[in-house]
Formats: structure tokens, sequence, C-alpha cells
């Protein structure tokens, strides 16, 4: 009896174990992540401006969010920057690393070159940029000085384009780790299948068109997860290239939320922004883990 | 309202309780002056005080002129974790005395007779009810141009004095294929040279009026507008690349000879100095043109956070230090900005130093000395970057002086 | 997936060979320009710099910049040049790194090999915490820290790091365990083996190139974080960044652009060296599973 008791309780404990395992992270993320969420959400209700203050306030501070011109800037140029970001790194990750995949001799040099620009910080690779961008001593002047005179690239001083240069910056900065990805991707996929379809006639576009690109389909996953990551987290890039600049041209929801909170005192319509970009990432997020998550099943 | 800075100043009070009281025997002195000679004058500061035996802990966090000490601040007051002493700016200083977090520095302020030296202008920002709450380190003021000295020569230019002058060098200079005026096209530089410009259309009293009462019919007047097309003027006469170059390179096309003027704040003349430059012989400095009688400052002040009741020893001795004729002149030889107090002996600084001294005192006296609002001096945060979205907006073209006159308005009623 | 190799099926021409060369080597340019920038700039006089002509070699070369930006420079009162503060990154990222990655690797295990209800969505729920802006944190994370009595201390730090990388390294983790083939845990219940044992015996042994994905991951994003090493570290542990930060962004004095890019270069150092030395490691971590989702 006693024995059987015993199984019991051990049978019983590691059904608990792996339960208590999780539980510790489980509970920082309930804290730390959602419970800070909740707490923001409260604040855009609140009429916080140095520190937060619990006077309730209402609408009040997303009435003012609504009517700040430069916030709708912020999020068109949001729109703009992480669909042409993500779009651009994942191309030029999936070209490189079908090109990279083709008995490439260097390949051990090319592969850290593309890579290394991930592990530097933006506060001063930005400044190198900036530099570059500047058409009075960067790309334009070094074009002009080499008699290519009608040359021009100033888009960094343009209203209308610098937040290209900010997608610029942004794509050499990932793309290489995109590659890498993409790389591991491809190198996991097995040669028995292409010989096959090689032997029926399928030529290399289709054959990366119909068997190769659809097997990346999980690669496309942590490439889109991690590159969405780092398109709504842009904040020290913008910061270094351009201050946000030309004017408010280069404004971003995180810079907004950034100055509305701390260097503005109005913690109120910052947590108001903050609020609408968590609601928008939601929006966004939730369907495509649900059914990318689901299917596992 | 008052309810609201109630349970404002509980939750705060609440904080400083938790406050760790483990640096009793050191200054910890949350700053933002990290360049060689801002760090070297605060040399003279750490070592007054070791001479006393008290220990200096620094905490550099430097960035968008103290925008990131701001943040930093903001982080160890919530922990509970607060700094002795923060360099901070104008109204930041009264925000926090609003929380109810800054020590009061009376005492140490009656025994050292502050309440005579220091100019009526910036005891608005030192002192908060009735109370000294941060030592003021230098005045800086905002409404200089730099100019080159060859370059106008060489045009026949002589100082000017209105804006009609001012016009009139700058097509001249035009005209000879130099940059008339060297500007870097970040928020805050445009800015000041609102100030300047807006300072010289509106007149003192129009100025006051607009940026530090907030009065809704100056800021949306003809006055305004005329003030948005002088600087639709200047936006005119600057070159191609001005946008996002920092204030520094500006001023190097100054010295370079590429550019005529340029507006900026006294710490410019660092630049000058550091590339050899005699003030007077190779490059002049005067207030922009009709604002020769006002100062717009902005200043540095420490503000000490209380440490539990009352103000330690340590505070009050840094504060003195602070204060302290030799310490005031020493930091701003290096610095560019002119003493706090108006009594100290002055001949130690270059020309463009002592004029500042002289403008300074002269402006104090006859009310003509205002907070400047490119640096937070005028109005709170929160209006202060207001009026730079509007400023900005239009400096790069994006609407004209009618539209920025009443984006003006609408941007300051949001941002009270 | 198991068997993959380094060669591909393709056979490409010799046209489309060459152009693929070409491809790969202009991109490379690509990357490297922004370093270039850098190198060449830190190895000049500053007279040279501010004279124009950013993209020249240097025609004089010094040293000087790099040792200044070292030992030297000036970072806040004192001139002590990043030195210092090189120790306050590494006690903060190694155990930060290390803790994080365990747990990620627990977590992975839980979420895959014992499963339960809700356990998808319980992981969409950590996925998703990737994606916090980490502005909106600070605030009430300081006064959390401030209650747990870790305000301004190297292990606060690493605590804040590690709540906000496990996401990420749980995910990894998940997807690489979610291969393993289940019945050798099967099997090994059967024996009477326990949920440590298992974890311990079995999939440890195999984790190590995820390992290396997690761990390069977590030391690149730890290494340059800025905004929580400055607004939770306290005068004894501010990291490089903030270091680096200092130097770069000094208000009104001059700038020393040939320090400031070595000093920038200084401070990647580690994160290059990680990335040269184990990128071998690193392609082939994620291609062992990392990215089945």
């Amino acid at each position: 009896m006693a024995a059987s008791a015993d199984a019991d309780f051990k049978t019983r404990l590691q059904n608990w174990i792996p339960k208590l395992v999780l539980s510790p992270s489980l509970a920082m993320m309930l804290v730390f992540v959602y419970g800070f969420i909740l707490f923001s959400v409260y604040l855009s209700f609140t009429d916080s401006r140095i520190l937060p203050s619990f006077g309730w306030v209402g609408w009040e501070n997303y009435d003012k969010l609504w009517r700040l011109s430069h916030w709708e800037t912020s999020l068109i140029n949001m729109g703009i920057f992480a669909s042409l970001y993500i779009v651009i790194c994942t191309c030029i990750g999936l070209g490189l690393a079908i090109f990279l995949d083709q008995k490439i001799r260097g390949e051990g040099l090319l592969r850290p070159i593309y890579l290394y620009p991930m592990a530097l910080s933006f506060i001063v690779t930005g400044t190198a940029w900036k530099w570059f961008l500047d058409p009075g001593i960067g790309l334009e002047n070094v074009m002009h000085t080499w008699g290519w005179t009608s040359f021009e690239f100033d888009w960094i001083k343009n209203r209308d384009y610098a937040i290209y240069t900010v997608v610029l910056a942004a794509v050499w900065q990932t793309s290489g780790f995109v590659m890498a990805m993409f790389l591991a991707g491809l190198r996991g996929i097995d040669n028995e299948i292409l010989r096959a379809a090689q032997m029926d006639g399928a030529s290399n576009w289709n054959l990366y068109r119909r068997i190769i690109i659809p097997q990346l389909r999980p690669a496309f996953l942590s490439a889109f997860v991690i590159l969405s990551h780092l398109a709504i987290k842009t904040f020290d890039l913008v910061i270094a290239l351009t201050g946000g600049g030309p004017g408010r041209a280069t404004e971003l929801p995180a810079t907004f939320m950034y100055s509305y909170t701390f260097t503005r005192n109005q913690m109120g319509i910052g947590a108001a922004s903050a609020t609408i970009m968590l609601m928008t990432i939601a929006a966004i997020m939730i369907p495509y883990l649900y059914a990318e998550l689901r299917e596992k099943r | 309202m008052r309810k609201f800075l109630k349970t404002k100043s509980l939750f705060v009070a609440g904080l400083l309780c938790t406050t760790s009281l483990a640096h009793a025997e050191d200054v910890e002195v949350l700053h933002w002056w990290t360049s060689g000679g801002e760090a070297a004058a605060l040399n003279v500061l750490k070592d007054d005080l070791s001479g006393q035996g008290i220990g200096w802990t620094d905490m550099p966090v430097a960035g968008g002129g103290g925008e990131q000490a701001m943040t930093v601040l903001r982080a160890r007051v919530t922990a509970g974790n607060a700094p002795t002493a923060v360099q901070a700016l104008g109204f930041d200083i009264l925000d926090w005395a609003d929380q109810g977090a800054l020590a009061d520095l009376n005492e140490v302020a009656a025994q050292e007779g502050w309440d005579d030296v220091v100019p009526d202008a910036l005891k608005a920002f030192a002192k908060h009810d009735g109370k000294w709450v941060s030592a003021p380190v230098n005045v800086h003021s905002t409404n200089w141009v730099w100019a080159n000295k060859a370059v106008l020569d060489a045009n026949g230019i002589a100082q000017p004095t209105n804006w009609d002058e001012f016009v009139a060098a700058v097509e001249a200079l035009k005209a000879a294929g130099v940059t008339p005026i060297a500007h870097g096209g970040q928020a805050w530089q445009d800015a000041t040279v609102f100030d300047a410009v807006a300072m010289s259309t509106l007149g003192p009293d129009g100025y006051k009026a607009a940026f530090i009462d907030l009065d809704e019919e100056t800021l949306g007047g003809d006055a305004m507008k005329e003030a948005f097309d002088r600087m639709a003027f200047i936006r005119d006469n600057v070159d191609e690349n001005f946008s996002g170059r920092d204030w520094n390179l500006a001023t190097a096309m100054v010295i370079n000879g590429e550019a005529g003027f340029q507006m900026m704040g006294d710490w410019a003349k660092g630049e000058f100095l550091n590339a050899g430059k005699v003030p007077g012989e190779d490059f002049l400095c005067f207030r922009f043109p009709g604002t020769q009688d006002q100062v717009t400052f902005n200043a540095d002040q420490f503000m000490m956070f209380d440490q539990g009741g009352t103000v330690s020893a340590e505070q009050a001795a840094l504060a003195s230090a602070i204060l302290s004729p030799s310490f005031q002149i020493a930091f701003n030889k290096v610095k560019g900005s002119v003493p706090a107090r108006t009594d100290v002996d002055g001949s130690d600084l270059d020309a463009c130093g002592q004029q500042g001294m002289k403008d300074l005192a002269a402006a104090a006296s006859s009310g003509n000395l205002f907070g400047s609002m490119a640096h937070g001096h005028a109005a709170p945060a929160s209006v202060k970057n207001a009026v730079y979205d509007v400023v900005t907006a239009h400096f790069n073209g994006e609407y004209g002086s009618e539209d920025a006159v009443t984006e003006l308005v609408d941007a300051v009623s949001i941002a009270k | 997936m198991s068997q993959a190799t380094q060669d591909t099926a393709i056979r490409t021409g010799r046209v489309t060979r060459t152009l693929i060369y070409l491809v790969l080597l202009l991109f490379g340019l690509f990357y490297l320009l922004p370093l270039y920038v850098m190198l060449v700039n830190s190895v000049k006089p500053l007279e040279e710099i501010t004279g124009g002509g950013m993209m020249n070699l240097p025609q004089v070369f010094t040293i000087e910049p790099w040792l200044k930006a070292w030992s030297s420079a000036q970072i806040g009162v004192d001139p002590t040049g990043l030195k210092p503060y090189f120790w306050n990154s590494i006690k903060m990222v190694v155990p930060a790194v290390i803790v994080s990655t365990i747990l990620g690797a627990l977590n992975g295990y839980v979420l895959t090999k014992w499963r339960f209800k809700y356990d998808t969505i319980l992981f969409g729920l950590m996925l998703f915490a990737c994606f916090i802006p980490f502005q909106i944190v600070l605030i009430p994370m300081a006064r959390m820290l401030g209650i747990i009595g870790l305000a301004g201390t190297t292990w606060g730090l690493a605590l804040v790091h590690v709540v906000y990388g496990i996401g990420f390294t749980t995910l990894y983790f998940r997807n690489y365990y979610a291969v393993f083939p289940t019945e050798l845990i099967r099997a090994a219940q059967i024996d009477g083996a326990g949920f440590f044992q298992i974890f311990w015996r079995i999939l440890l042994p195999s984790s190590g190139p995820i390992a290396v994905v997690s761990i390069i991951w977590q030391f690149t994003n730890i290494w340059n974080d800025f905004l929580f090493g400055a607004s939770f570290a306290d005068a004894n542990s501010q990291p490089m960044t903030v270091a680096l930060n200092n130097l770069v962004q000094s208000s009104t004095g001059v700038k020393e652009y040939n320090v400031h890019f070595a000093g920038a270069i200084l401070a990647a150092m580690p994160t290059l060296l990680v990335y040269i030395v184990a990128g071998r490691y690193f392609v082939r971590g994620l291609m062992a599973g990392s990215v089945k989702g």
C-alpha cells in the first residue's frame, strides 16, 4: 500500500515539476510585461506629467494625441519603415543566402562580413552613416571629387526621403542576420528531393519557387518575428541618424513616445501613444502567431 | 489641481523614505558635463570637496543636452535611489520642487548671502516657495551672433545693429559667394535662432507675453507672423546641407571662413578659442541685431535632493562650493558662460566673456533679462517642445508663416 | 535535416556563377562601408577629419585616439577612458546570459516535451512579450527594483535583461526541441528517468548548437543595450555603452570624432569577436532547428 501511495505521489510530483519549472518565467512575464502594460494603459487615463500621478482624466490624453500632427507623421513613418524594412531585409537575406549556398569559395570570409553589423550598437555607427549620407562630406561629395558632378544623393536632408535613409541603415544592420537564418534553413533541406525533381527536368527557378522556398516557411516565421520586433523598437537608429529630422520628418512611434514621456514631461500622452502602439502590434501579431502556432498541433 | 499635487507629493514622499543613506559621506552627482573642458571645471569642485573630506561619486549621463540624464533621474527617484545632487535646467528644477523632492538650502543661502548676489531672473528657478532648492553655476546667454571678422571686413560689412542692416549684410555675403549664415538644422538650434529673432521682432514685452505668459493673442499675432517671415529669410540664406548638422560643425564653418554668421549661445566661443582664434581680432561676438539691450539666458544649476528631511552637511558644502567666487570664475572660463553671481571680478575672462558679464548685469538691473524659450527657461518642457515642433516644421518648409502662427497657438494650447 | 550538408544539389552555369560572385562581393562592400569610415577616421588626427574628406585614407597615421579612448578619455569627472566600464559590462552580461539561456532551455523543454493544456497560449504570451517597447517599462521597472532592493546594482541590471530576454531564448529552445524525437523521452520515462534526469542526460548534451545561438543573441543584445544600462545602473555599475555615450555625446564641448570612432570599435570588440569566432557555429546552430517553427 505504502509503495503505491509513494508511487502515486511521485507521478503527481512528476506532473507538477514541469509547471513548477515554468512558473518563475511565467511569473516574471506576468508582472514585468503584462503588469507593466496594464500600468501603462492606466497611466494613459491620468494626469501624469513628470512622474506617475493618479488623477483620472478620461480620454483627454487620447484626444490631445490625435490633435498632434506629428503623431500622425510618426504612424505613417512606422508604416513605411516597417513594411519596407521587413520586405527588403527578407529579400536581401533570402537572396544572399541562396547565392551563398552555391558552393561559394570564401564563404567563411563573407559570412562574418554580412553578420558583423548586428554586433555594433547604433550609438556610433549612426554617426558613420550620418557622415556617409551627408551630401557635403559623404557619398555625393566623393562622387563629385571623382568627377561625376551630376551625382545627387541628398535624401537625408530631404523631408520626403529621409525616412528611406533610416530604412537603408536599418537594412544594413540586420539583413546579414536574416541571411544567416535563411542559409541555415537552406542547409537543412533534403537534397534527395531536389535531385529527384531535377531528374524530372525542373529548372533551377522552378526548384526554388516550388520546392525550396515553401520549405523555408519556419525560417520566414523566425525572420518575421525578429524583424518586426526590431522595427517596433527602432529608436537609437533614428536618434543617431536624423534625430527625428529634418523637422519631425523621421519621427517614429518609439521616439514619439519617449519624447512625450521623458523629455516633454507629458507622461499621460506618452502612455496613450504607447497603448495605441501596443494595440496595433497586438492586432497584427496575435492573428499571425495564432495561425502559425495552431498548425503545429 | 491642488488635490492632484497632494497625491503626487505623497507618492514622492513615499519614495524618498526608502532612499538609502549608504553614501552619507559622499556626494553622488548626476550630470552631463563629459567633455574635456567641462569635466576639468567640475574637477575644481571635486577637489574643493575632497579638501573638506567629502568624496565625489561621479554619475555622468550625457546626451540631448541633459534629456538623457533627466530620464535616468526619473528612474532613480522612482526606485527610491535619488542622487545627492543633480545638474538641471530651469523648469525641471521647479517641477521636481513641486513634487516635494528637493532639499531646503535656505540655511546655507542665508549664511552666504546668495539673495543679494544672484539676479532675480535666476532666483525664479533656484528658489521655490521662498526656499532655495538648487545652486546656480552659470548663466549662458543665447542671443549671441558669432561672426568671422576677416569675411566681414573683406566684404565691407560693419557689425549690424538692426534687422535691416543684418539683411543687407546677409545679401552682401550672398553676392560675394559666401554662405551668409552657418546653421545646424536640429530642432533646438532652429529654436535658438527663433528666440533671438522673436525677441528682436516682438520686443521684450511681446517676447514675455508670448513665451513666458503664453498669451494666445501675442502667439497668434501679426508680429509673430513677421518673426516667422524673418525665419524664412534666414532659411533662405543657410547652405543646402544645414539639416541635421551639429552646432559645432556650423561653428567650424564660421571659423574657416566658409560662412559669415552663426546665431548660437555663448558655448560656441569655446570652439573659436580651441581653434586658436582671438575675440575681436579673428572673430566677433555681438548680440543679435535688435536685441542689444536684452539677454535671453539659460542657467545650469545643481539641485539637491532631499535625503530624509533636512539638507545634509555634504549638500551644504557642495552648494557653498558651487557659489564660491573662485569656482564661478574657474568654471565659466572654460564653459564660455558667465558667473551666476554678479559680484565676482571678471577680469580673468576674455573680451566676449567680459562683455557677457556686463550685458547680464545691465539687463538684470533694467528688467531686460529673460529666460530663453529654446533652452527651457521661459516655459515648461511640454510647451518648449511644442514650440520646437512648429519652429522646426516651418523652418524646414512644411508650412508657411501664416499657418505656422495658427499651428503655434494650437500646439501651445495642447501642451499647456 | 540530420544529414544536412554544406552542398546544395543546385547546379549553375559559368555566367550565373560570375554574376553571383559579383553580387556577393558588392554586398560585402556595402556591409563593410561604415566600418571603413569608422576605422579610417579613428587613425587620423582630428584636424584632418574636421578639414573634410571623411572617406580619404589618413595622411598622418596615429594610434593616439585608440589609446585615448581606452584609458585617458574624459568619461565623467575623471579621465578614465572606457577601461573601467568594460568590467561592469562583463559582470552584468555573463550572469544575465547564463540565467536567461538556462531558463529558456528549461521552458523550451517543458513546452515541447511536457505539454499540457493551454501550453501554446503560454508560449504565445511569452513570444508576444518580446514586442513590448522598452521605453514604457522604465518607470514601473525602476519602482520594482527599488522595492526588491536591487536598484542601482549590477544584479538588478542583470535581472532586467533576464526578464526581457526569456521570450527569445524560449523561442529558440522551443523550436529546437520541437524536432527532437519525443520517442527517446518516452523511452527514458519508461526506464524511470525523472524530469531533470531526462533534461540533463538526453536533451542537454545535444543542445550545443542552439545554446550558441541563444548565447550570441543574448550577449549582443545585452552588451549593446543603452536604455536599461543608463536608467538602472548607478555610478559603480554603469556599463560600457553608457560610458561610450558619455564619450560621444558631450553637449557643449569639442567633438573628438577620431576618439569617438576608436571608442565605438573598442566597445564593440567583444561582440565582434563573438560573431567572428562563433559565427560558424551560429549558422550551424540556426540550421540545427531554431528556424523550424
